[in-house]
């Protein structure tokens, strides 16, 4: 026991001395949470729009009005003929085009009836179908006002709820997934880096010619991160409750357990790519670029892991960031507790054994 | 002798020892026995399997064939064994630069279960030069403070063997002669002590050598027994231009080798005739060739001498 609190202090000590490390460590997580809360927004925002009305009557600038009055969109310019539609995309003037036809009003009046067109830049089809969207909901609602007046018998208004973030908040989408990636990313480097060093720079060959035991080599190197995992944790939930307005709406403490079971997976992680790299710089190749990819495009972060294909689903089930993002996605924005996430909590505990063991059992006792 | 007396009476040993490294045999049946409370030296230059004798003899790496013993146990079986009663300094300056003096020291005393206070008179005549840098970081250290700390530190839990892979490589020699010191001393308190070198002159300060090239050990005997052992004459020559002289000397039938040894050239030459003879008739010839102010004399081999006559075969 004696033995194992040296070899944690001694790791701490590596730690708080290098000071330009251990601020990397601390900042990357706060970083990382306000350029993805502030800049990286799926949300729309004052999309620029150009307006074609030939016509200048009553209905048609009620509609521009209240497109301009939304948060929106923003009317950058209006243009009189068709031909200027492709020039207005090309100098970037306009995401969105509403065209509306010629005597729109008189033939909304007498006809009952009129088009408008809405042309967008589909080069980043998700935004282009967000902000069309919220364009046709705007004239419906124009639409809805004008039939008020001459009431129709016969009309389904389907009434949409969008549960858990009415508001639809980027930012609680992606706080979860961000979390999850931060987590498994700086865990995995540190611990894997520091044994790797120990090969580096020689001292673990005097460490193997002692009775030290592997399990407390592997014990003390988790130790250490495991306290500045827990500050990194504690970071971004605060900055994601009071920055960026996500609130932990379930239960705290089970957040707080998951996480923390989470972050041991990941430090375990470390461990075994620690026993696979000889250097540094494998080691950081092998934590940042190769968990990186899988945690980025599979953990259902980005994509829904329901709309991959099979196997790709099945490779998914050994990503731990996929099991800890589904349950923080289940307490913090849906409010749940323990009970709903117990089966991830089994996984993730599953995986930490799993993990261990297999490191210890790939632990070299011996140089090469 | 029976078998358990000779358990109890050797420190180290080994036999057929192979090892190889992709293409390269790095050690070529290597065989040897040291009794406990030896300086044993392994002397050789770099690339000739020193350190991976050690590492074998240390369990870090495994022999491909061979077995050997340390403190009476297998080094593959009971590496564990070995691994609590050994001392290993490497080559390479190997203690955490990050910590402290007294950080290092204290770690690797709790590593090995013990205290600094409990093995404190081992390692005092050591300690106590660099103590008053104890709150320094180890990575500030000079070479020969360095190399102090690293001793210390290998002692601090009193191994019964000590192996000591090239302490003295890159120490200034006042340093290097105060580290044999400290070897006498601690031979005197019957620690085993394995330790290699490239330094020719350190060899006469341990008890037995084995000289080491090419994976393969030369000789194995005292370094008085190695140069007594010498079967040529040996002479030291000089003169202005010493170029030249090497090359007219290799020219010279008489000569079976010469060497180039600091500012003279060592030439052996056959036992059989008296040295007086040689010497004039060599400094006859020499003479002939023109070279001025020459100087020639018979002189002691040492171990160096023995070294090259040796590989030579």
């Amino acid at each position: 026991m004696k033995q194992l609190m040296s070899f944690v202090r001694k790791e701490f000590y590596h730690i708080f001395r290098d000071k330009t490390t251990m601020m990397i460590l601390l900042g990357i997580p706060v970083i990382q949470m306000i350029l993805f809360g502030f800049a990286l927004t799926t949300e729309v925002k004052n999309t620029r729009i150009v307006v074609l009305a030939p016509t200048y009557d009553e209905a048609s600038e009620r509609i521009i009005s209240r497109l301009n009055n939304s948060a929106y969109f923003d009317v950058a310019d209006r243009i009189n003929s068709d031909d200027e539609i492709e020039t207005v995309f090309r100098n970037g003037t306009a995401r969105l085009v509403v065209v509306f036809e010629e005597r729109f009003g008189e033939k909304l009046r007498h006809e009952g009836k009129a088009h408008v067109q809405l042309i967008a830049d589909a080069t980043d089809p998700n935004a282009a179908t967000t902000f069309s969207f919220y364009a046709s909901n705007i004239i419906n609602d124009y639409q809805q006002d004008l039939m008020g007046a001459t009431s129709n018998p016969y009309r389904i208004t389907p009434e949409v709820k969008m549960l858990y973030n009415p508001q639809m908040i980027g930012a609680y989408n992606f706080v979860p997934g961000v979390l999850g990636m931060i987590i498994i990313l700086i865990c995995a480097m540190m611990t894997s880096i520091a044994i790797v060093r120990e090969k580096e720079k020689g001292t673990m060959e005097i460490l193997l010619v002692s009775p030290m035991k592997p399990i407390y080599s592997i014990l003390s190197k988790i130790t250490p991160y495991f306290v500045l995992s827990c500050i990194n944790f504690a970071s971004i939930i605060l900055l994601s409750v009071f920055v960026l307005k996500v609130p932990v709406t379930g239960s705290f403490a089970t957040l707080t357990f998951i996480s923390l079971l989470y972050i041991f997976v990941s430090l375990a992680l470390g461990l075994l790519i620690s026993t696979f790299a000889s250097t540094q710089l494998a080691a950081m190749l092998m934590s940042g670029m190769g968990l990186m990819m899988p945690v980025l495009l599979l953990s259902g972060m980005i994509f829904p892991v329901e709309s991959m294909p099979y196997w790709l689903q099945l490779i998914s089930n050994i990503i731990p960031a996929r099991w800890y993002i589904e349950a923080v996605k289940a307490i913090m924005i849906q409010g749940l507790g323990f009970m709903a996430v117990w089966k991830e909590i089994a996984i993730l505990t599953a995986m930490a054994f799993v993990l261990v063991a297999v490191s210890l059992k790939n632990f070299k006792v011996r140089l090469e | 002798m029976n078998e358990n007396q000779n358990r109890n009476d050797i420190a180290v040993s080994c036999t057929n020892i192979r090892k190889h490294y992709k293409d390269v045999q790095a050690l070529k049946s290597v065989s040897m026995e040291v009794p406990r409370g030896e300086i044993f030296g392994i002397i050789g230059p770099d690339g000739s399997g020193k350190t991976s004798l050690f590492r074998i003899l240390t369990t870090l790496i495994l022999a491909d064939e061979g077995t050997a013993n340390v403190d009476g146990f297998d080094v593959v079986k009971d590496y564990e064994e070995i691994r609590k009663r050994v001392g290993y300094m490497p080559g390479r300056f190997s203690l955490y630069q990050d910590l402290t003096v007294e950080e290092n020291l204290n770690f690797f005393a709790t590593v090995f279960n013990t205290t600094i206070a409990e093995n404190y008179d081992l390692v005092k005549d050591i300690y106590a030069q660099i103590e008053p840098f104890k709150d320094r970081r180890a990575g500030k250290l000079s070479g020969g403070m360095k190399q102090k700390l690293a001793l210390s530190c290998a002692l601090i839990h009193r191994p019964s063997v000590l192996f000591l892979d090239e302490p003295t490589t890159g120490v200034d020699p006042v340093s290097r002669k105060e580290f044999w010191g400290m070897l006498k001393k601690l031979k005197m308190q019957g620690i085993t002590i394995i330790v290699s070198t490239p330094y020719m002159d350190e060899a006469s300060l341990c008890d037995r050598i084995a000289l080491i090239q090419n994976g393969e050990f030369l000789t194995i005997d005292t370094p008085r027994g190695i140069v007594a052992g010498y079967p040529n004459k040996l002479l030291a020559a000089e003169a202005d231009n010493m170029q030249q002289l090497l090359a007219d000397l290799r020219k010279n039938a008489v000569s079976k080798s010469c060497f180039a040894f600091g500012d003279k050239i060592h030439i052996s030459v056959s036992d059989d005739i008296e040295s007086r003879l040689i010497v004039s008739g060599l400094t006859e010839y020499l003479v002939d060739k023109g070279h001025k102010n020459l100087l020639i004399h018979e002189i002691v081999p040492e171990i160096e001498d023995c070294f090259m006559q040796l590989s030579q075969k």
